[in-house]
């Protein structure tokens, strides 16, 4: 029984709770591309490069406020400074829409056409955050490392495995259920919100129904770059913030957005957590997980790891070859691209 | 006209960077550009031709690099006995387990077939990594500070090129197998994550490449700057000219390799040519300008596109073994998409897509621009910055990334050209 | 003067060649005009001429004596001009229910009653004012793309083909449907490929040929002359 309750604590330490938050932040990176892919119809690929820049604003804001001693208490500066990052990155997200993406809008360029010029934004935003940040890894987290450290959790329960759970991962989750449950209340219920998914749904259609594009198309980037850095910003408090890391994460999160079927809000959810699920999945060594739950006093010699931890990118890419060659629509049949 | 114009500007850049900066960086980038000219006509020869989107183009640079370690690399015969064995018998087993799982594809039906082929997937995974896993600790437990992998077969490098190109043109028909029937998103995603999956192999796969422990013994088949400065014949040659031995002997290897390079890039170009003038190549565009009027005439698309697919990833693992002979070393960790996979793209758009000698033209002028940035782009934010007071932390930082900048150049230029000439700089005719 | 008139239309897609030439379309309010024809005829290019989704190189289209020729569609339908495609005519991810709220898109006053009254008139779609309109059979479907375009209160309603592919029971329904709305006093403009039945509804009948004007008269002389029954309605 005690065995049993090890092995429950230290999957959640190990897979469930640093899985739980990482999902959440793919799920708020996909929601992202996958509104941008149902509203102007493009796989964005500078959406990674979007989190970083959030990410960078948020803590310059946060030096800033650090610097005149503003703080949080407890909890990170950065979520003072979050709307700051917000804000600048909306800003930047309209003027790239005003400069690059408006024309092709206008002249109905094919989608590739689009996607090509999200690389060069890509590229824009790249130089911008090494220049201005540099290329090197940041910490910004302060204010209360830990809600329940190992050690306390081991004394509470008496238990040989102890469950540690950062403020960050805790921030994450509770951060990412907020803003999703606005998220979906917004496109449910309100009449923007309504307007956005008749534009995707049928265009002509929402154009005969007197809904202005332009409109659509703003609040769609608004959101978009409210959720990248929100994004951003939740993943470099929980790990660090490091300019190409966000960029490697263009490949989980588009795999996240496609599993749950991209255009579909929900699946973005759902297709976040499952990618982050099985990463970690795959890459925790069960070792001790089996000497829990295995016959008494035995210990398998390896670690018991699927795949090395280096391999984390082929989980995504994996599950993305098994949608598409099983159900392409994704698990709430979004689009097919 | 206007082409030759063009080539020739090209050509008195490289002559103001010899005459201003110096003939031996010159000859640097003019390589480098040979290279990514190459790599710039194999991407065109699937965008320009065919329209597809590969986003994975690193990935097959750098098993075009891996071929130069396994051609040239000397053989390291305590690892083949520790360890040869085992993975020899591990690839035995994953082609058995491939085997199997066709079988099961074949013979059985419905709910069943699915079970069994999870059941071989997962079954064999286990199988393969109880002979696999003692073998590659074996192999790296040899001498792991110099080899601690199976070393390579000792042959040429140059004949590692060819070699790149087939294990890039393999890893391309794999790929293409799975994605090239998608759309192009679903391709240019599968490409990206195929591309980090190489890479990550081979950063990790210590016994076959010796991951990011690098390999720098690679011998390149032009003679060493150092050999030439130990031979008589060069010396008096060196003299005759009055150039200093240890500079003539480093622009001597560079000029080797620009011939040598150039000799590929004019074949390969020949080709291109005439395969886009062939029926072929006008297939090709009508599948690309219309793939459903295509399709309807019975043009079997998916797989033209798997072969164009699988010819340019070719070209593209020709460059990077070429890369990796002109560095005499391989480092999986300096692979880097912004430069090895977005830089192509912005070579190909910015020379002309479909055009062979606009790619080739995009191939240059974007390398040039990409290296010469990097050197003033200091010099521009050092002009920038200089009211700020130079002890200032801000200024230390902005210099200490002005380097950056040339992304942000690189950019700019892209969506320039994207918007205000989309044919690029010589469009296809 | 005609509520709606499309005067002497002449223009085509984009560059293209004309496929309309000098052809009037008139409409009054309460009265139902259709547009028949053969195929290739241009009876859906003069329904998008009049919308203004077509390049018209000569003539006018006039609401209510107002020149709106060059007006975009969108204002078109602020202007008081409903317009149901023949395809991809709902919002298939959205409900009954939000498919008539984005057809009331662009009025700010409470359309709780217009609604009400789209209800009355397709009791069916109360019924399924919950379900996605994409769950919904064929005639199902047209219900709620007429239903959205009513939703505007518009004075001028164009459908296009709106019987394309539903069995002739749900035809008869949908015409009888398409009566009562006229009754309310708004004028409809209809392209129909069942030409005798859409002219047996129709207060005026407009045959086309080749993007020209061949016969205009009301749809009961339409169909007791002779020539056209025997070229455009089988005999």
């Amino acid at each position: 029984m005690v065995d049993l309750l090890n092995a429950i604590v230290l999957m959640g330490n190990y897979v469930i709770v640093p899985g739980l938050a990482y999902g959440s932040q793919l799920a708020l990176g996909a929601l992202g591309v996958t509104l941008i892919y149902s509203i102007l119809r493009f796989s964005n690929f500078a959406h990674g490069d979007t989190m970083a820049f959030g990410a960078m604003l948020t803590i310059l804001a946060t030096w800033w406020f650090q610097s005149m001693g503003i703080s949080a208490g407890p909890l990170p500066t950065a979520l003072l400074a979050l709307p700051i990052g917000i804000i600048g990155t909306v800003l930047f997200a309209l003027a790239t829409d005003r400069m690059v993406y408006r024309y092709y809008r206008k002249v109905k360029a094919a989608n590739i056409v689009m996607m090509m010029a999200s690389v060069g934004v890509m590229f824009v935003m790249n130089g911008v955050v090494r220049v201005v940040i540099g290329p090197g890894e940041q910490r910004f987290a302060d204010g209360e490392r830990f809600i329940i450290k190992a050690r306390e959790f081991k004394e509470m329960t008496g238990l040989s495995e102890g469950l540690a759970i950062r403020t960050t991962q805790a921030i994450t989750l509770v951060v990412t259920i907020i803003v999703v449950a606005l998220l979906f209340w917004f496109l449910q219920r309100s009449r923007t919100g309504k307007a956005m998914r008749a534009y995707a749904d049928n265009e002509d259609l929402a154009l005969l129904s007197g809904i202005n594009p332009d409109k659509v198309v703003m609040v769609a980037w608004i959101i978009t770059a409210t959720l990248a850095t929100i994004a951003g910003t939740l993943y470099g408090l929980d790990k660090s913030f490091k300019p190409f890391t966000y960029f490697q994460l263009l490949l989980p999160i588009f795999a996240a957005a496609i599993v749950g079927g991209i255009g579909s809000p929900l699946g973005a959810v759902a297709g976040g957590f499952i990618i982050a699920f099985s990463e970690m999945g795959f890459t925790y060594a069960y070792k001790r997980f089996i000497g829990y739950i295995g016959p008494d006093g035995w210990v398998p010699d390896g670690l018991l790891q699927l795949i090395s931890t280096d391999y984390k990118f082929a989980v995504s890419f994996m599950i993305l070859v098994l949608v598409l060659l099983v159900r392409p629509t994704g698990i709430f049949k979004g689009k097919v691209l | 006209m206007r082409n030759v114009i063009l080539f020739a500007l090209m050509a008195l850049a490289f002559i103001a960077a010899g005459e201003f900066q110096s003939w031996s960086f010159s000859l640097t980038i003019l390589n480098l550009c040979l290279i990514s000219a190459v790599m710039a006509l194999g991407v065109n020869i699937q965008w320009g031709y065919a329209g597809i989107f590969n986003v994975g183009i690193m990935g097959f640079a750098a098993l075009g690099g891996a071929a130069a370690v396994l051609v040239n690399a000397a053989p390291v015969p305590e690892a083949w006995a520790a360890g040869g064995v085992g993975i020899g018998a591990s690839l035995i087993a994953l082609l058995a387990v491939i085997g199997l799982i066709a079988l099961i594809r074949k013979k059985l039906r419905g709910n069943l077939r699915r079970y069994a082929t999870i059941a071989a997937v997962i079954g064999g995974y286990f199988a393969i990594r109880e002979v696999y896993d003692p073998a590659v600790a074996a192999i790296e437990s040899i001498n792991p500070a110099k080899t601690g992998f199976l070393g390579g077969l000792g042959l040429p490098i140059t004949i590692s090129w060819a070699v790149g190109g087939l294990f890039a043109a393999g890893g391309a028909w794999v790929v293409g197998k799975v994605a090239l029937g998608l759309r192009s998103d679903y391709l240019a995603i599968a490409t990206l994550g195929i591309s980090e999956i190489i890479i990550a192999v081979l950063k990790n796969e210590d016994w076959l490449t010796r991951g990011v422990k690098n390999v720098s013994t690679l011998k390149p088949d032009v003679p060493t700057a150092i050999e030439l400065q130990q031979s008589g014949w060069f010396l008096d040659i060196a003299s005759w000219l009055e150039a200093d031995p240890m500079l003539a002997s480093g622009i001597a290897v560079k000029l080797s390799y620009a011939v040598l390079f150039t000799i590929v890039l004019g074949l390969i170009m020949w080709l291109s040519e005439r395969a886009l003038k062939s029926p072929w190549g006008r297939m090709m565009r009508a599948i690309r300008d219309n793939r459903d009027a295509a399709e309807a005439m019975g043009k079997d698309v998916t797989k033209r596109h798997l072969q164009t697919f699988v010819i340019g990833s070719a070209v593209v693992g020709i460059a990077g073994a070429m890369l990796t002979t002109m560095d005499a070393q391989f480092t999986p960790g300096s692979y880097n998409p912004l430069r090895f996979t977005f830089l192509i793209w912005v070579m190909v758009i910015v020379g002309g897509s479909g055009n062979n000698w606009g790619a080739v033209l995009g191939g240059f002028l974007i390398w040039f621009v990409w290296i010469e940035a990097e050197i003033f782009g200091p010099m521009l934010m050092e002009f920038v910055t200089s009211g700020l007071d130079p002890a200032s932390t801000l200024k230390a930082s902005l210099m200490g990334s002005a380097a950056h900048l040339r992304l942000f150049l690189m950019g700019v230029i892209l969506l320039l050209v994207l918007r205000f000439s989309p044919r690029g700089l010589i469009p296809e005719r | 003067m005609s509520y709606l008139i499309g005067d002497k239309m002449t223009g085509g897609y984009g560059k293209g060649a004309d496929i309309l030439h000098e052809c009037t379309i008139a409409v009054e309010k309460g009265e139902i005009a259709v547009i028949v024809g053969p195929n290739g005829a241009g009876k859906s290019t003069a329904m998008k001429a009049i919308f203004g989704m077509l390049n018209l190189r000569e003539g006018q289209v006039r609401l209510d004596g107002k020149d709106i020729t060059n007006m975009s569609p969108q204002d078109k339908v602020r202007a008081g001009m409903g317009f149901v495609p023949q395809t991809s005519n709902v919002f298939t991810g959205m409900t009954v229910q939000e498919n008539l709220e984005m057809g009331a898109y662009i009025r700010d006053d409470d359309f709780g009653d217009t609604m009400a009254q789209v209800f009355d008139l397709f009791p069916i779609l109360k019924e399924k004012r919950k379900q996605h309109a994409g769950e919904l059979s064929g005639g199902q479907r047209q219900q709620v793309a007429v239903g959205r375009a009513l939703m505007t209160k518009p004075k001028l309603l164009m459908l296009d083909e709106p019987t394309a592919g539903v069995s002739p029971i749900v035809m008869d329904e949908l015409f009888d449907r398409i009566i009562e709305v006229a009754r309310t006093g708004i004028a409809i403009l209809m392209v129909e490929q069942n030409a005798r039945q859409a002219l047996n509804i129709a207060d005026k009948g407009y045959v086309l040929v080749q993007g020209r004007n061949r016969f205009i008269d009301t749809g009961e002389a339409l169909l007791a002359n002779p020539e056209v029954r025997k070229s455009f309605l089988g005999g």
